[in-house]
């Protein structure tokens, strides 16, 4: 279950991760989806000579725009009301819930669709909906089967990305009354039953509930990017359409994104172009939703703003490039992470979000990673995350100073910080291993306490051998060091 | 005439562990003619502290290692992780922390500091140093080699200058070790899944030595590699560079 950004019951990510692991099916289904993308996405990005380039023109945009946040909100709020929209502003999930919830009961809508959101996600719009006696139906095909199999999402992109399709087809089977029983596993037939099933909403289902990639100032254009189509089915059919959008999704000027359509779907879904890419600007008499509104949500997003180093996570849009190409992502999955954000980005954009206390689960997410830097090299709009996840890190430490969090921790780290400060103390631990690689008389140990026990579960770590290098060192002499010092010229006749 | 002058930063790894890395460095500088100073004060880089969240401590490194190594012309680097610390965090983790005139200090010194493998390339300009080492190896691009200090193919070239070395492809090279500092321990679980995947991929090369320009890494990998008794041996790309007979270089041979 979700309560919004983060997960109910998932225990903190270590022994998340460590359980999922486990999970032979989901870690071959991961390995083969993720793998996929990955190369798809790196065949499309090769293509373009301009690539570089179009990151920073990306960044830059985001920089721009963070930097004159309020100007082109209040500018995007003109200008949608101008259009005959009606704008909200919504400082937490709570505010966003209930005014989505407020719109719906006054229109007497039991049932709404939505277009795959992952805003709507992070702030448990379905479940404070389900509290109200209004369902929520989801209408995005991976959406959907996390929706009917009761699970939780696990990717930003693909939250079905831990299914594989014969467990979709179970699943379709024991929810679906409509679906034969000799359906297949095929993509394909899959597609149609879920398709066939989505119809009969769209066309009963008087209001919808959508999410936003971008929001275009100059116009206040709302922009949804998708694959399958049921997102442009959402924003045609029904009467009524609220959209909830992040204050960051903003963009000045509609020739903003045609940077961002070069970047997101190459990184998304590897794709060159998006197939589906909707915009509407209000409320058009006569065709589309007659009523439209957006709520304009903060939810910690001014928090990330306010802090310079957090700052720049607030330019992701939301591709999961940065997923597909983690190697801990790669193995644990989203789940592990227990937030509707997994992987590096999730890794960042939870506990920046939430802050981070010493006792919340948030505050394990920055340690999720190896700091291998795979995820920078690919982010679209070069979101420098270990550099975040290092800052984030230096936080949760700095939250359990004073308290009785992490003591044992806190003490080595303190006396390898004097050891750090002083040559002499070092020169003197170096002569103290070599001489224990001496006395235990073994290449490499087999076994630490915890919490070391942690690397000889699996590793065995080595024991320095021969001379100590300092004692090496200030053993030369002179002539050591000229007769080492030969010129170039000799090495010819040496080899 | 006098020798270029190098002051060799050996890292707190190899000064604890590695010293054959130490004495191979050391060995190859003075065989292209730089002379080599081994500032004693000098400790650690500060990685470990700052990649842990221990910002202030890291930062008391950090001005140690300032301390310690601005009065040289250069500084060389057996590590691509701590060159990259040196060169990318030293002065912004200064800057964070209020000491701008540290994060100056480090700044200016950063530029003066390289990563052993490229300081032969790029600054000796070098790529035959005269090795010998007849055996089968692969090459691991270690993430911050990789990724931040872009150290690109200057590793291979070295190793294919090498005489008798046969150099075999790795497979998923680009792919982390796992090792990522205190990863290793907050998160073992997933960090010896990562390394038993490297370890795989190396063994099924059927390399005799694995290479790389970061014996922290090594240390990982070498740690499964040897829990898993798996005939191929973890060795830094110094120690290679640094032999000149037909085996691996031991003690006595580099320092006679």
């Amino acid at each position: 279950m979700s309560n919004g950004l983060q997960f109910v019951g998932i225990p903190p990510f270590p022994q998340a991760a460590a359980q999922a692991l486990g999970n032979v099916q989901q870690r071959k289904n991961l390995t083969h989806a993720t793998h996929t993308i990955r190369a798809k996405r790196a065949a499309v990005v090769g293509e373009l000579e301009d690539w570089e380039q179009l990151r920073e023109s990306g960044a830059a945009i985001k920089d721009h725009t963070m930097a004159h946040l309020a100007d082109y909100l209040e500018q995007a709020e003109e200008a949608v009301t101008r259009a005959g929209g009606t704008v909200h502003w919504a400082r937490d999930a709570a505010e966003a819930c209930a005014i989505v919830a407020g719109i719906a009961e006054q229109h007497r809508v039991r049932e709404l669709v939505k277009i795959k959101s992952m805003v709507t996600m992070e702030i448990g719009l379905n479940e404070a909906l389900a509290e109200r006696g209004i369902a929520a139906i989801e209408t995005d095909l991976a959406e959907l089967i996390v929706q009917l199999g009761d699970d939780l999402p696990s990717h930003i992109l693909v939250p079905a990305i831990h299914r594989n399709r014969a467990e979709i087809r179970e699943l379709f089977l024991r929810t679906m009354p409509e679906v034969p029983d000799d359906i297949t596993d095929e993509p394909r037939v899959l597609a149609e039953a879920a398709r066939t099933h989505l119809r009969e909403k769209f066309l009963t289902t008087n209001m919808a509930v959508s999410g936003g990639n971008f929001l275009v100032a100059e116009t206040g254009t709302v922009v949804i990017v998708e694959s399958e189509g049921n997102g442009r089915m959402c924003l045609t059919l029904p009467d009524v359409l609220v959209s909830v959008v992040g204050i960051e999704k903003v963009v000045p000027t509609w020739r903003d994104l045609e940077v961002f359509f070069q970047l997101l779907p190459r990184s998304s879904t590897g794709e060159r172009m998006n197939p589906y890419t909707s915009t509407w600007t209000g409320v058009t008499p006569g065709d589309g939703p007659q009523e439209v509104h957006l709520v304009l949500l903060d939810n910690g997003r001014s928090r990330v703003l306010a802090e310079p180093a957090t700052r720049e996570t607030l330019r992701c849009i939301r591709c999961s490039a940065c997923l597909n190409v983690c190697p801990v992502y790669e193995r644990v999955g989203g789940h592990a992470y227990g937030s509707v954000y997994p992987g590096p980005i999730g890794a960042v954009l939870t506990p920046a979000l939430l802050g981070v206390e010493p006792d919340q689960q948030s505050a394990k997410l920055p340690f999720a990673s190896s700091l291998c830097g795979a995820c920078y090299d690919v982010c679209p709009v070069q979101i420098n995350i270990p550099d975040v996840l290092i800052h984030l890190r230096g936080k949760v430490v700095d939250a359990k100073r004073g308290t009785s969090h992490g003591i044992a921790e806190r003490a080595a780290m303190r006396s390898s910080r004097v050891l750090f400060a002083d040559g002499r103390l070092m020169a003197a631990a170096t002569r103290g291993a070599t001489l224990a690689g001496r006395l235990t008389r073994r290449p490499a140990l087999k076994r630490l306490p915890a919490p070391l026990s942690g690397w000889t579960d699996a590793r065995d770590v080595p024991m320095p051998q021969g001379e100590n290098f300092r004692t090496w060192w200030r053993r030369r002499s002179p002539a050591d060091v000229a007769a080492a010092l030969t010129p170039a010229t000799s090495q010819v006749e040496d080899r | 005439m006098t020798a270029p002058t190098v002051a060799l930063f050996l890292t707190c790894l190899n000064d604890v562990l590695y010293p054959d890395t130490g004495r191979a460095t050391v060995t190859v500088l003075e065989r292209l003619g730089r002379r080599v100073e081994f500032p004693e004060q000098q400790t650690c880089c500060g990685q470990m502290h700052m990649n842990t969240g221990y910002r202030p401590e890291a930062l008391d490194i950090v001005r140690h290692f300032v301390d310690v190594f601005e009065p040289y012309e250069a500084v060389v680097i057996p590590s691509g992780s701590c060159a990259a610390m040196v060169k990318h965090h030293h002065a912004a983790l200064a800057r964070s922390l209020g000491d701008d005139r540290l994060a100056e200090r480090a700044a200016r010194l950063a530029e003066r500091v390289h990563e052993f493998a490229t300081y032969l390339t790029d600054v000796v300009g070098v790529t035959d140093v005269g090795a010998s080492f007849p055996h089968r190896v692969t090459y691991h691009p270690t993430c911050h080699s990789a990724r931040l200090m872009r150290v690109g193919d200057r590793p291979l070239q070295l190793l294919r200058a090498v005489r008798g070395l046969q150099l075999v492809d790795l497979p998923a090279a680009d792919e982390c070790c796992g090792f990522g500092g205190t990863f290793a321990v907050k998160n073992a679980a997933v960090s010896t899944s990562m390394a038993s995947d490297k370890v795989r991929h190396i063994v099924d090369t059927g390399a005799e030595y694995v290479v790389t320009v970061d014996n922290s890494c090594l240390t990982n990998i070498g740690g499964a590699l040897s829990r898993q008794r798996a005939p191929v041996k973890p060795l830094h790309l110094a120690d290679i560079l640094a032999a000149r007979q037909a085996s691996r270089p031991t003690t006595a041979e580099l320092t006679s």
